[in-house]
């Protein structure tokens, strides 16, 4: 789908930004362009829109030598989110989105009906949204807007040069969450440039390191962990690599999916039994909808006659698309050693324990080096 | 660099042309006026000039700065709102309406001009102390500087520059508007240009303008050497 | 005879506007172009020389080249000319720093979904810039009406004229009729032109 062959660019005061660097990325894949700061990413995307001019090289889109296309159109065809955005702030957010579907020409009623339908897939509400502008949004909605955008014209290719930089790591991780949601779906071509490790590994089917303006290694993610090319990846990958693991890894894989679980009219006892022939010290409390409410734990048995009167309320759950390390981390916050998985309504999918974290990890870590 | 020498030729174009036309010694009917008339002239209309800019910063600097201290802020919309009003009247009409108010004369012409200057000064005083980075006095007072010592070692020296922009500008504009300041009794070149206007005769009116275009120039031009002296080493651009 | 006068100031003030924006707006377009910094450079510190000439001396000038081209040296044209002359750097100015200003990362989303240059000149940089031309030309025609009465001494008739008659004659009442219709007429199109400014002003930038 996208092939750079021996890239070079020198940029006229001599910087040697990027040298020799090919590299290709097949259809429907996420390429993860990775390395420290100044190694060369976002100038190599940008060649690929031909926002800069290779000084040697090719790169070839579908089998077509990029410089062979007119560049306007080369770009309405390649959808590009940027870390600053650069939302038009005159145009409603419903002109931004449509902003590549006006260029082709659209007429405004289908411009319209994508922006809306692009909201929807960003969970963003059509009719709510559609008509603000980009300044009565937040950061996070923002982005969404951004990547709506870039998802405008319905290109086959996306280049985003860290889109979700500049917001705080909580909305960031929600968002990188929908983007792997939405990328299942879509299956767009993407590069992804980042200088995040846990994200890369995250969102990458194959990751580029780069330094210094060439590429170290272009392997899967989970090579880049547990095989190094060379010290450099190693050092870059870092020493906790078992813990980087755990982004490899969704809950939705390794949750146990029907877990016992306890009503709040309940008698204790009868909960008290269910623990003992299962072994574990917990009981996840739902309603009659299904809906988690939260936990009776084996130290408060002798409190109550009631389940609800011994049960201990929480909200902190997570979805099946989280990777272990979010999950790991929200576990640590709820002081359990057992997470909820709830759907969307907040109905209970099963249960993450902490040793299937731990099995998970070790089996991971096997399997590669074997 | 290519500044000064714009300026250089420039000045050398108004200077020589008054020259010129000073040694025509008469252009069609009229007489052209003699350099002893030119020189006074200049003096008179430099005096004047002088004198308006400075009651105009004696009066504009204290009160922009004044506006701006905590108590007296409320009055910084009307000062500087109405200074702007102001200004949006033209510099004509003001001159004019002294004849009516104080009579023909050069107090008139004085007090016209100090009323125009005035503005400048006044809001760059007041912007001048306005845009310091709130979080640097802050710093300040967390160093333990008290009131004194925060406006004389911090404020001041940042607002300097500011400041002398408002002067120098407020200035230039009095050396143009000086030369309407004859109409109401003023002294100065304007009286050589208006009679080259009364007499329709353009190269008597290149006599009186061509020096005070080279005044305004020149002025404007010194006034920026001491603004830029004045400006802290940190602010200044490379 | 007020009316006449009034309506003298502003045909010659707008035809001096008019000219004016066309001719600053286009040109600050142009010298806010890439590459073309050192230009700019030098046609605004021309511009705010310009500002620093008198206004009479510049008529001088103007009359002086005219007569001399065979033209007209007193009346409307050197008066237009000279107003035009007027109103160029604030016009100039904020567009070429307007369009200067608009954000890096703006230009470039538009430049990587595909926008053509001139695309980008009139989707996006003009229309984030217009807010700021708009205040350059309301401040060029301010300056434009108080010269306009000035140039009553050349002919071109105006409010100016009452004053320069009543100054003349020690008319009082004339001084004050000139005066005062003048300042009212400048402040009654700059109050006209903060309304025309905030109205132009795209939704989405409204504070
Ligand atoms: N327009 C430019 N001119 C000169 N050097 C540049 C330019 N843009 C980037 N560089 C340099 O090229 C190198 C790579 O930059 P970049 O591709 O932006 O890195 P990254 O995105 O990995 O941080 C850096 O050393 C940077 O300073
Ligand atoms: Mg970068």
């Amino acid at each position: 789908m996208i092939r750079l062959e021996r890239v070079i660019k020198i940029y006229t005061d001599g910087t040697e930004a990027v040298r020799e660097v090919s590299l290709e990325v097949g259809k429907g894949e996420l390429c993860v362009l990775l390395g420290p700061s100044g190694c060369g990413k976002t100038t190599t995307m940008k060649m690929i829109n031909r926002l800069i001019s290779a000084t040697s090289g090719k790169i070839y889109i579908d089998g077509m030598d990029n410089t062979s296309i007119d560049e306007n159109e080369l770009r309405r065809n390649i959808g590009y989110a940027i870390q600053d955005l650069g939302l038009f702030p005159h145009m409603t957010v419903g002109d931004n989105i449509g902003t590549v579907p006006a260029l082709k020409g659209w007429p405004k009623a289908k411009r319209r009906k994508r922006a809306k339908e692009l909201l929807e897939l960003l969970r963003m509400d059509p009719d709510g949204f559609i008509d603000k502008y980009p300044r009565e949004l937040s950061g996070g909605q923002r982005q969404r807007v951004g990547v709506a955008r870039a998802l405008g014209g319905d290109p086959p290719i996306l280049l985003m040069d860290e889109p979700f930089g500049a917001i705080d790591p909580i909305t960031r991780v929600g968002l990188q969450n929908e983007f792997l949601k939405i990328q299942q779906e879509l299956h767009k071509t993407v590069i992804f440039v980042t200088h995040d490790i846990y994200e890369a590994i995250k969102m990458g089917d194959r990751i580029a390191l780069m330094k210094g303006g060439r590429l170290v290694q272009y392997a899967p993610p989970a090579d880049l962990l547990y095989r190094p090319k060379d010290e450099f990846v190693a050092g870059f990958v870092g020493a906790d690599r078992g813990l980087k693991g755990l982004q490899l890894i969704r809950t939705k894989e390794v949750m146990w999916r029907s877990p016992p679980t306890a009503k709040p009219e309940e008698e204790v006892k009868a909960g008290r039994e269910r623990m003992e022939r299962q072994g574990i010290d917990w009981l996840a409390v739902i309603d009659d909808e299904g809906r988690f409410t939260g936990w009776v734990v084996s130290s408060n048995l002798e409190r109550g006659q009631k389940v609800k009167e011994i049960m201990s309320t929480s909200a902190i759950v997570a979805t099946r698309n989280a990777v272990l390390s979010e999950a790991l981390s929200l576990m640590l916050t709820s002081g359990l050693n057992v997470l909820a998985i709830v759907d969307r309504h907040n109905r209970l999918e099963g249960v993450l324990t902490f040793q299937a974290i731990q099995e998970a990890l070790r089996e991971a870590a096997e399997e590669v080096t074997v | 660099m290519r500044h000064q020498v714009i300026l250089a030729t420039l000045l050398t174009l108004l200077i020589g042309a008054t020259v010129w036309v000073t040694s025509l010694g008469k252009v069609g009917i009229y007489s052209t006026f003699t350099y002893g008339d030119l020189l006074y002239s200049s003096w008179a209309h430099f005096k004047m000039v002088f004198i308006a800019v400075v009651i105009a910063t004696a009066i504009g600097v204290p009160l922009g700065i004044l506006v701006t201290r905590s108590g007296l802020e409320k009055l910084a919309l009307p000062v500087i709102g109405g200074a702007s009003v102001g200004q949006t009247v033209p510099s004509l009409a003001v001159i004019a309406i002294m004849a009516p108010l104080l009579g023909f004369g050069l107090q008139s012409a004085i007090v016209a001009l100090v009323i125009y200057g005035l503005l400048p000064i006044l809001r760059n005083s007041y912007t001048s102390i306005k845009t310091i980075d709130p979080a640097i006095i802050e710093a300040a007072k967390g160093m333990g500087l008290n009131r004194v010592q925060i406006a004389r070692k911090i404020e001041l020296p940042l607002a300097r520059p500011v400041i002398m922009a408002g002067i120098r500008i407020s200035t230039v504009i009095t050396v143009g508007t000086a030369e309407l300041a004859v109409l109401v009794g003023g002294a100065g070149l304007g009286k050589i240009t208006l009679t080259g206007v009364f007499a329709r005769e353009a190269l008597i009116i290149l006599q009186g303008a061509a020096p005070t275009a080279a005044m305004a120039i020149a002025l404007g031009f010194l006034l920026e050497q001491v603004e830029r002296w004045m400006t802290p080493r940190g602010l200044k651009q490379a | 005879m007020l009316a006449g006068w009034i309506v003298d100031h502003l045909w010659i003030s707008l035809v001096a506007i008019g000219i004016g924006a066309i001719l600053g707006v286009t040109t600050g377009i142009f010298i806010a172009g890439k590459g073309r910094e050192r230009t700019a450079e030098v046609v605004l510190y021309f511009a705010e020389i310009m500002m620093t000439v008198p206004s009479l001396a510049l008529f001088g000038l103007l009359m002086l080249l005219l007569s001399r081209m065979g033209l007209s040296a007193i009346g409307f044209l050197p008066a237009v000319i000279t107003l035009i002359a007027y109103g160029q750097l604030p016009i100039l100015r904020n567009t070429c720093t307007a369009i200067r200003h608009v954000d890096p990362a703006i230009i470039e989303a538009g430049r990587g979904m595909g926008m053509n240059e001139r695309q980008l000149l009139f989707k996006i940089k003009l229309p984030l810039a217009l807010p700021v031309i708009m205040a350059g030309l309301r401040n060029a025609m301010v300056l434009i009406i108080g010269i306009a009465a000035i140039a009553a001494l050349i002919g071109a008739g105006g409010l100016g004229v009452p004053i320069f008659r009543g100054l003349r004659n020690a008319r009082m009442d004339l001084i004050i009729i000139g005066g005062v219709s003048v300042s009212v007429l400048a402040l009654l199109v700059d109050g006209l032109m903060a309304l025309l400014e905030r109205w132009i002003t795209p939704k989405g930038l409204k504070g």
